[in-house]
């Protein structure tokens, strides 16, 4: 049966009525065709669907929509206009962190994630907070790289 | 499609627990999502009715109260590990579960009633003495975690009824150890696993508490062999070892699957209990939780 589903996205104030049990990555990509939102494994194994619920980093494919009503949903796509998405993408750009590309998005969120309660993570810090996204290009260094710099670079805007 | 509950207070999800007895719980949602899979634009195929409860504010409160901590069901793993008050060797078992992702929405309740044989929560749960209290419409009761888990994904729930929170008495330790052993760091279910929990007093081993996780259906304590140990002196107990070794061996049943063999099971479940009465076996200095 369907409900009613009400939320921010991306800031802006959204309803859909659908089942609650629609999975919220489906709903990102096809009802709002923000496709920066991927899926990778669709088990939550590879983060590339991440987004933020609340300002916390969850997996859209294990994400029923009933349980986002009354909630506020940033994704890549929302991410991409804030300043300090600015600083991430130069110190991705400038660290070689991005091959295909199809894990950033998720690597951005989980990143974001992170800075917003740790401003100056130290190594171990980004790996765990990154141990949810998978990378099947870089070997991962050159991401942490990139966060550390822009951590470094970014200071005062986390 | 299926129909779904999303109450708006405990009451509301217990009766509508009452009046069918069918539904099926969702918290999180991080187990089930992936046990119904369809696919790509398609809804999980879960048949039966759905309950949401994970949004009811009343399960999902931690709580101390004098030497007792009482968690949610429906508390995040991630709210979780950041309360103050949780003991350390369950905060050790759920930083090594999944992923930050997906301990942002799975929840404490949910892996206890999953039941896996390979639960993260659960050793260190057993080796707390943890117990859970039960409600339906109109009557609580509590029972111990071990005998609320019956078998593999099977716990003693009756159909009108919710799991509402796990209590556990708050004792010092100065020994923990804690090990999982799985294929990667993060996203991995485990081998095994290994809880131990001690209380050292001068030369005498005051308390032991000992599980093993993923190495039977489920989770290994024997309050029989820890009561061969307790109360003895540091000093004899290195000559204890293989008769404790011996009869943790006899009670593990683990099995060759796609992600370990019996042999490397039962060997490295063995080392690590030599590994934490070795510990115990070192003077200490003062108690810590």
């Amino acid at each position: 049966m369907e409900e009613k589903i009400e939320f921010l996205l991306n800031g802006k104030q959204v309803s859909l009525t659908v089942s609650p049990l629609t999975r919220l990555v489906d709903v990102l990509r096809e009802n709002f065709g923000l496709t920066g939102v991927k899926e990778g494994c669709g088990e939550g194994e590879c983060g590339a669907c991440s987004v933020l619920v609340g300002g916390k980093l969850v997996n859209s494919c294990l994400t029923p929509l009933g349980i986002v009503n009354q909630t506020s949903i940033i994704t890549i796509e929302g991410f991409r206009e804030t300043a300090r998405y600015k600083v991430l993408a130069d110190a991705f750009a400038q660290a070689g962190a991005v091959q295909c590309g199809y894990c950033t998005p998720g690597m951005l969120m989980a990143a974001e994630a992170l800075l917003q309660s740790n401003s100056l993570p130290k190594e171990q810090e980004i790996r765990e907070a990154l141990s949810g996204n998978l990378c099947r290009c870089t070997g991962y260094s050159m991401i942490i790289e990139a966060i550390l710099l822009a951590a470094k670079e970014g200071e005062g805007l986390w | 499609m299926v129909t779904t509950y999303i109450p708006n207070s405990l009451a509301e999800a217990l009766m509508i627990k009452d009046s069918d007895h069918d539904v099926t719980i969702l918290a999180g949602g991080t187990d089930l999502m992936v046990r119904y899979h369809s696919g790509q634009g398609l809804l999980p195929e879960i048949r039966k009715p759905v309950l949401f409860i994970g949004q009811l504010a009343a399960l999902q409160q931690i709580e101390k109260i004098e030497k007792t901590l009482y968690i949610g069901a429906a508390c995040r793993l991630r709210d979780v590990l950041q309360h103050p008050h949780v003991p350390e060797i369950l905060k050790k078992a759920i930083r090594e579960m999944a992923s930050p992702a997906v301990r942002n929405s799975g929840t404490i309740g949910g892996n206890i009633c999953n039941a896996s044989p390979a639960g993260d929560t659960l050793p260190p749960l057993y080796v707390l003495g943890a117990s859970v209290l039960i409600k339906n419409l109109t009557q609580s009761r509590e029972l111990s975690i071990n005998n609320f888990i019956l078998g593999p994904g099977k716990v003693d729930l009756r159909p009108n009824e919710l799991l509402f929170s796990i209590t556990i008495p708050l004792y010092e330790h100065n020994v923990l150890f804690y090990k999982k052993v799985g294929a990667r760091k993060a996203d991995a279910i485990s081998k095994l696993s290994f809880a131990g929990l001690a209380k050292t007093s001068g030369q005498i081993l005051k308390d032991v508490k000992i599980a093993f996780g993923a190495v039977a259906p489920r989770v290994v304590r024997s309050p029989e062999l820890e009561g061969l140990i307790i109360g003895k002196n540091i000093s004899e107990l290195k000559g204890l070892f293989p008769k404790i070794s011996k009869g943790y061996a006899a009670l593990l049943q683990p099995i060759d699957d796609q992600r370990s063999t019996i042999q490397y099971r039962t060997t490295v479940s063995l080392n690590l209990l030599e590994h934490f009465l070795t510990e115990c076996c070192k003077p200490k200095t003062e108690a810590e939780h």
